[in-house]
């Protein structure tokens, strides 16, 4: 992991998303699919965490050999200000950070499964897959068409493509499991991968415990430092030898988890529980300090 | 003075620093993570995580949300244990080369005791920091800092065992922080680490739920900044001799020197860290250019040299040569 400033080669629109190409090429150098990089946004004192960001290509080779590309959601907190700044401008850049997707060594047939801004890691995996000689089908789910991810660099990577829109807008009406299990058997899928929202990945991995599929999931939480010293992003994890589990940092340990060893309940489960109910409620919430 | 060069070093009535910007416990990692992106064997200091008796899992996520100029988070203070953060942290962080003051937590006197104990004659351990904004179990969670009789029983009861010196981490929102920070230092603390975090929440409007999981958490980050200037400020003038670490929101040179005017004697940097690593090193750099400039030779001469009360008009330059 390196810390540098890159500078920006293009900054463009992408349906719904935004994309920024850079010039970093110490980091597109050691970047793997699944990992992530952490961008400075100087708005001054108000904002001042670093940004995750998938990083969604890279390029080696080639006239644009040592480029980066990440997309995002313009509308968030310092990503405005990201989508704002044009060409040739410098970002304050750390990566790549995190555990990336691990290949198949003999399993060929890889099935992609994401939901919206999800997509960004898996089309470098899928790459990254071809170039390795394995099968890729994706199945790339999204809230409109506006929200679907790339689908011409998708139909060009995949062997097959599902797009899924909630309103129909765009491919197949529904939600993206819908396809999972059909496109699951058509393509002969030997491995699972998604990237997307938990309710997304909480159902890819009761699909693969029911079919006994090897997956790997990339996941998010949130995060403020990406770098594995704040300990804010924690993911329950099952212990190797089953017994009892850790919280451990998505940040390091991940993204890109196993996610049979994810205890999803306890992950997901957090939020509703610990709504307070007033006036009592507030003095034994417990928070600790760190 | 001409013709000294300024130093960094810094004695806290005996424990020395190389240079007076350490970094804040819970913001270290375990000397790993920072690898390829800054040497923290030039930081002043580490403070490390809090270290309870048992193995803490922490709260649910989510543990943390952005608010301006802010961090709220909270992680239950997850941490290994002391058993294990002693076999497997403690080296890693003593092989850093800088002092470690390792962070003591509890949820009761007892806790606190048993940890502090099994932390003497340990290697590699320049003092021990205790984290009173831990819960008191005994008064419904409320945290030790917050009222005088807990905190000095928690510090004294530290403080008669350790053969190490006890830092006390105070909070700054307690209207008995003066007194507080008197009576610890009179139970045997060696120094002061003011501020911790304040309690804060976060509500997202779209759904009336708390941002983090746990309801509250606690802000650190520019934020705080004044707050602890203030704090170190109050509690700085009523004890001058006891070694008093400023920390809250320190991202810059100029942050810390505040501190230091206000009375610190030292600084920790925290949220910064997450955003800039090196954060640390260039805060004791900018310590290091103000004091040539303002021709002083070691942050010592800072401490406590905010000047109070009506200015003087006499049209000299500012600073401490000039009034």
């Amino acid at each position: 992991m390196i810390r540098t400033r890159c500078e920006i080669l293009s900054s463009k629109k992408a349906g719904a998303y935004h994309s920024i190409t850079l010039v970093a090429p110490e980091i597109s150098e050691k970047a793997r699919p699944g990992q992530f990089i952490e961008v400075a946004v100087p708005e001054g004192r108000r904002f001042f965490l670093r940004r995750p960001f998938w990083i969604h290509q890279v390029s080696r080779r080639g006239g644009w050999a040592g480029t980066l590309e990440f997309l995002f959601d313009p509308r968030g907190e310092g990503t405005a200000w990201l989508a704002e700044i044009g060409a040739h401008r410098l970002l304050d850049v750390i990566g790549p950070l995190g555990r990336g997707f691990a290949y198949p060594k003999d399993l060929t047939a890889c099935l992609l499964v994401s939901v919206g801004y999800g997509a960004a890691p898996l089309y470098f995996l899928a790459e990254e897959l071809k170039a390795r000689g394995k099968r890729v089908d994706m199945a790339v789910g999204a809230a409109d068409q506006e929200h679907v991810f790339k689908p011409i660099e998708g139909k060009r990577l995949a062997q097959t493509i599902s797009i899924v829109t909630q309103d129909g807008s765009f491919g197949i009406r529904g939600r993206v499991m819908d396809v999972v299990p059909e496109m699951a058997d058509k393509s002969g899928a030997e491995v699972v991968y998604a990237a997307g929202p938990r309710e997304l990945l909480r159902d890819v991995a009761a699909f693969c415990r029911e079919r006994s599929l090897p997956a790997q999931v990339g996941i998010e939480e949130r995060m403020a430092c990406g770098l594995g010293l704040c300990l804010t992003c924690a993911v329950p994890y099952q212990r190797v030898d089953g017994k009892g589990f850790d919280n451990v940092r998505a940040c390091v340990e991940g993204p890109a988890m196993n996610p049979a060893r994810i205890l999803w309940d306890r992950w997901m489960g957090g939020e509703p529980q610990m709504v307070p109910t007033p006036p009592e409620g507030f003095p034994v919430v417990r928070s600790w300090p760190g | 003075m001409a013709g000294v060069r300024p130093t960094l070093g810094v004695d806290l009535n005996g424990v020395r620093l190389p240079t007076p910007a350490m970094v804040a416990s819970g913001c270290f990692g375990t000397g790993r993570e920072l690898a390829g992106l800054v040497d923290p064997g030039k930081f002043g200091g580490v403070v490390s995580q809090t270290v309870t008796l048992k193995p803490v899992k922490g709260v649910a996520t989510s543990r943390m949300a952005e608010t301006p100029s802010g961090l709220l988070w909270t992680t239950g203070l997850q941490n290994p244990g002391v058993e294990v953060f002693l076999g497997s942290v403690l080296p890693g962080l003593a092989e850093v080369g800088i002092p470690v003051f390792v962070s003591v937590g509890g949820t009761s006197v007892e806790e606190f005791v048993r940890v502090t104990a099994l932390l003497q004659g340990k290697r590699g351990i320049a003092a021990v920091e205790a984290n009173l904004s831990c819960p008191d179990l005994e008064r419904g969670g409320l945290p030790f800092s917050s009222e005088l009789k807990p905190a000095v029983e928690v510090v004294g009861a530290m403080s008669r065992l350790s053969m190490l010196p006890v830092f006390a981490k105070l909070t700054a929102d307690t209207p008995e922080l003066v007194e507080i920070a008197d009576a610890c230092s009179r139970a045997g603390a060696h120094g002061i680490t003011l501020s911790g975090p304040l309690q804060g929440m976060s509500i997202d409007t779209r759904t009336f739920r708390p941002r983090l999981a746990a309801g509250t958490g606690w802000l650190s980050g520019p934020a705080i900044h004044p707050v602890a200037v203030a704090a170190v400020f109050r509690v700085a003038r009523a004890i001058p001799t006891v070694p008093l670490i400023g920390v809250g929101g320190v991202q810059e040179a100029e942050d810390a020197i505040e501190l230091l005017l206000a009375g610190a004697w030292a600084v920790q940097v925290g949220t910064a860290m997450f955003a800039n690593p090196q954060a640390p090193l260039e805060v004791a750099q900018g310590i290091l250019r103000y004091l040539k400039d303002k021709g002083l030779v070691a942050p010592g001469d800072l401490r406590g040299r905010v000047r109070v009360g009506v200015p003087e008009r006499r049209g000299g330059t500012a600073g401490p040569e000039g009034g």
